[in-house]
């Protein structure tokens, strides 16, 4: 990254760019047009609004407007924005234009992120309804109830099991790729980074048909495992029942998910390792193993790091996986899945809010070692 | 350009290339396995879905009765086209919103002067750690207040505030890497920024554009989340993914209609993923290895 400042220069300011400057009334008459430009947009989308909402209108219709009002909608308003600044004074524009480029970002990072985070912070410090202070008892709360400990418990777990898998995963098959040809290497990785195109929710249904269970007396077994478990002469096992082991079938389904991810980085990086490096180190007749270990791996130790807290950061926000497959049931409730939980099925708002400023505040830590990293790398370029 | 592992005395290389090719395959087919039950699972019988596993088709893959389109016509018909088109009119907006208002962002943020500039792009990467689960409780009620919730504009305006802080800071690295010679003399001949950014910011960047918008198209298309709170389970609006948790959730009873529900649910992303891999692991590449 370049950390660097960009180019500083003066801004330059076509501030008559389209107007004719020599008709006083027909300036005044495009002033006029190009401000009311914004607010009729914006009247146009809040009447879409209620176009959305409405059931007598056709569906196709509502489609079309709802398309075009989306993706034309955005770019004219900033056409707009941008012509009606344009009629300003050539400083004052120069002035405003920044803020007319970079303002809606900020505006809506400002109403979608930071009054949220600041908003769910505060409602963590009220009882479920809202009404009166409690000051931190919602974090006693989760802190000492055991059916939050269990969550917390599991999602530290998961945290521990499936960025290891999936990075140790990755990188196995990312090393044994790049010895095939180059036709077998890009199909097999295919097929591994496949699942990244999958929902949590289509992966859900994929494993549960792995998973599925029948009673021994309730017909044939329509899950592979219980299919193989049975005709090797045992009993159908309830995967998805067995605490605490159910947790890492579930945790299972997210290693394949996210491998495919960890794969294509990690192969990525063990192609930019120097070829001489490798070559230099098995004729000092080390076997391949000690070549992988200690000249690939420290070579992409950063990127491992990288990888492993991606994939660390969407394993400690799960959610889909388990309210899907078992709806935290049987052991095998998660935070962010208890989140949910909480405030839509329960209605807890305090507990809720409670358990996202938890989820927040444990991401942290791992993006401060991941910056650190990344500093450290930096100062050594 | 593979380099077949040379050993210095050269034996001892069959069984290793044997190794190597058995556990590539096993995991391999570990991988694949589980989907490739389902699509088979997806053109049998309905009854047989129910009664007996996938892979006892193998004694009679080459019977026509043996595969049916039954559960896909039924699906489709069943509320899986109405929410297919519902995911479109969702993810069309929520990656072309978002892509749009990161790139004027970020061309200010890299071309521009204003005050502050280096500390709000600053903040703007750091919002990249906040949680989803942060803000679903503040938009939620904000949503209620405004009538809002159960409309497809609530959605793409919660996807572009999500999607926002990745896209910004992407697109801002990529934009301050290209060559500032191109921009000045555009500046000397009287362009405007609103031309420099059309005309010739946005062309160059057309590879990291792509990327980001495959990337946010799979993240909006697989999201359940954010559909289930702002959109919910109302078949007008409800997306693939709230039907296929819902029709998961029925048991056993829809248990024939699902591999085909999650078929449909998976087939545009699937085309986008292998039509435009390269982008997309250019994109993934560039956001995780260089940042």
């Amino acid at each position: 990254m370049s950390a660097s400042a960009p180019l500083s220069s003066p801004d330059y300011d076509p501030a008559s760019e389209g107007l004719d400057p020599t008709s006083p009334t027909r300036q005044r008459f495009v002033k006029i047009v190009t401000v009311l430009t914004i607010p009729v947009i914006l009247i146009i989308f809040i009447a879409a609004v209620q176009v959305s909402k409405d059931e007598d209108i056709p569906k196709l219709l509502q489609v079309v407007v709802a398309l075009l009002l989306g993706v034309l909608g955005v770019w004219a308003l900033y056409w707009a924005m941008d012509r009606s600044t344009n009629l300003l004074s050539q400083s004052r524009a120069r002035r405003l234009r920044p803020w007319i480029f970079a303002g809606p970002a900020i505006v809506a990072l400002t109403f979608y992120l930071v009054y949220p985070a600041v908003n769910t912070a505060w409602i963590s410090l009220f009882n479920n309804t809202g009404e009166s202070f409690v000051g931190l008892d919602n974090y006693v709360t989760i802190l000492t109830e055991s059916q939050y400990q269990t969550g917390i418990r599991n999602s530290i777990l998961w945290v521990l099991v499936v960025p290891a898998l999936s990075v140790a995963v990755g990188l196995i098959y990312a090393v044994m790729a790049d010895r095939l040809n180059r036709r077998a290497e890009t199909a097999s990785k295919s097929l591994i980074f496949l699942p990244m195109a999958i929902s949590f929710v289509g992966a859900s249904v994929v494993w549960g048909f792995m998973y599925a269970f029948r009673p021994a007396a309730f017909g044939e077994q329509i899950g592979l495992f219980n299919g193989i478990v049975v005709a090797l002469g045992f009993e159908p096992v309830n995967w998805l029942n067995i605490e605490p082991w159910n947790n890492a079938m579930l945790m299972f389904i997210l290693v394949w998910l996210q491998t495919g991810f960890a794969m294509v980085i990690l192969s990525s990086a063990i192609k930019g390792v120097p070829a001489e490096l490798q070559e230099a180190s098995r004729i000092d007749g080390a076997t391949e193993w000690q070549t992988f270990r200690n000249i690939t791996v420290p070579i992409i130790s950063s990127t491992i790091v990288v990888v492993w807290t991606t994939v660390a950061i969407t394993t400690w926000k799960v959610f889909d996986i388990v309210w899907v497959m078992t709806g935290g049931r049987n052991g095998t409730q998660v935070v962010a899945q208890q989140m949910v939980q909480e405030f839509f099925t329960f209605f807890r708002d305090g507990i809720g809010a409670a358990l996202a400023v938890v989820l927040f505040i444990a991401v942290i830590p791992i993006l401060v070692v991941n910056i650190r990293r990344f500093q450290a790398q930096e100062e050594m370029r | 350009m593979t380099s077949a592992p040379q050993n210095v005395s050269g034996e001892g290389r069959m069984p290793r290339k044997a190794l190597l090719y058995a556990a590539l395959s096993i995991i391999t087919i570990v991988w694949v396995l589980p989907t490739l039950g389902l699509l088979v699972n997806s053109f049998r019988n309905p009854q047989e879905i129910r009664t007996s596993g996938w892979w006892t088709v193998i004694g009679g893959i080459l019977d026509p009765n043996t595969w049916t389109l039954e559960n896909y016509q039924t699906v489709l018909e069943g509320g899986f086209g109405n929410a297919w088109i519902n995911t479109v009119v969702v993810a069309v907006p929520s990656v072309v919103i978002p892509l749009t208002i990161a790139a004027f962002a970020a061309y200010a943020f890299a071309w521009m002067n204003f005050p502050g500039r280096n500390i709000l792009f600053l903040i703007v990467v750091g919002l990249m750690v906040v949680p989803l689960q942060m803000a679903l409780i503040p938009i939620l009620r904000i949503y209620t207040t405004l009538d809002l919730n159960g409309t497809f504009p609530a959605v793409w305006l919660a996807h572009t505030g999500f999607g926002l802080p990745l896209a910004t800071y992407l697109l801002r690295n990529y934009m301050g890497s290209l060559p500032g010679e191109v921009m000045e003399s555009a500046r000397v001949d009287g362009a405007s920024h609103w031309n420099i950014f059309t005309r010739i910011v946005l062309p160059l960047s057309v590879p990291v554009l792509a990327s980001f918008a495959i990337f946010q198209f799979l993240w909006v298309w697989n999201d359940y989340l954010v559909a289930l709170v702002f959109l919910g389970p109302d078949p007008r609006v409800a997306v693939l993914n709230v039907e296929l948790a819902q029709l998961a959730g029925r048991g056993e009873g829809a248990l024939n209609l699902l591999p085909a529900a999650a078929f449909v649910t998976m087939l545009l992303p699937l085309a986008v993923f292998f039509g435009l891999q390269r982008y997309f692991v250019r994109g993934l590449t560039a956001g995780s290895v260089k940042g």
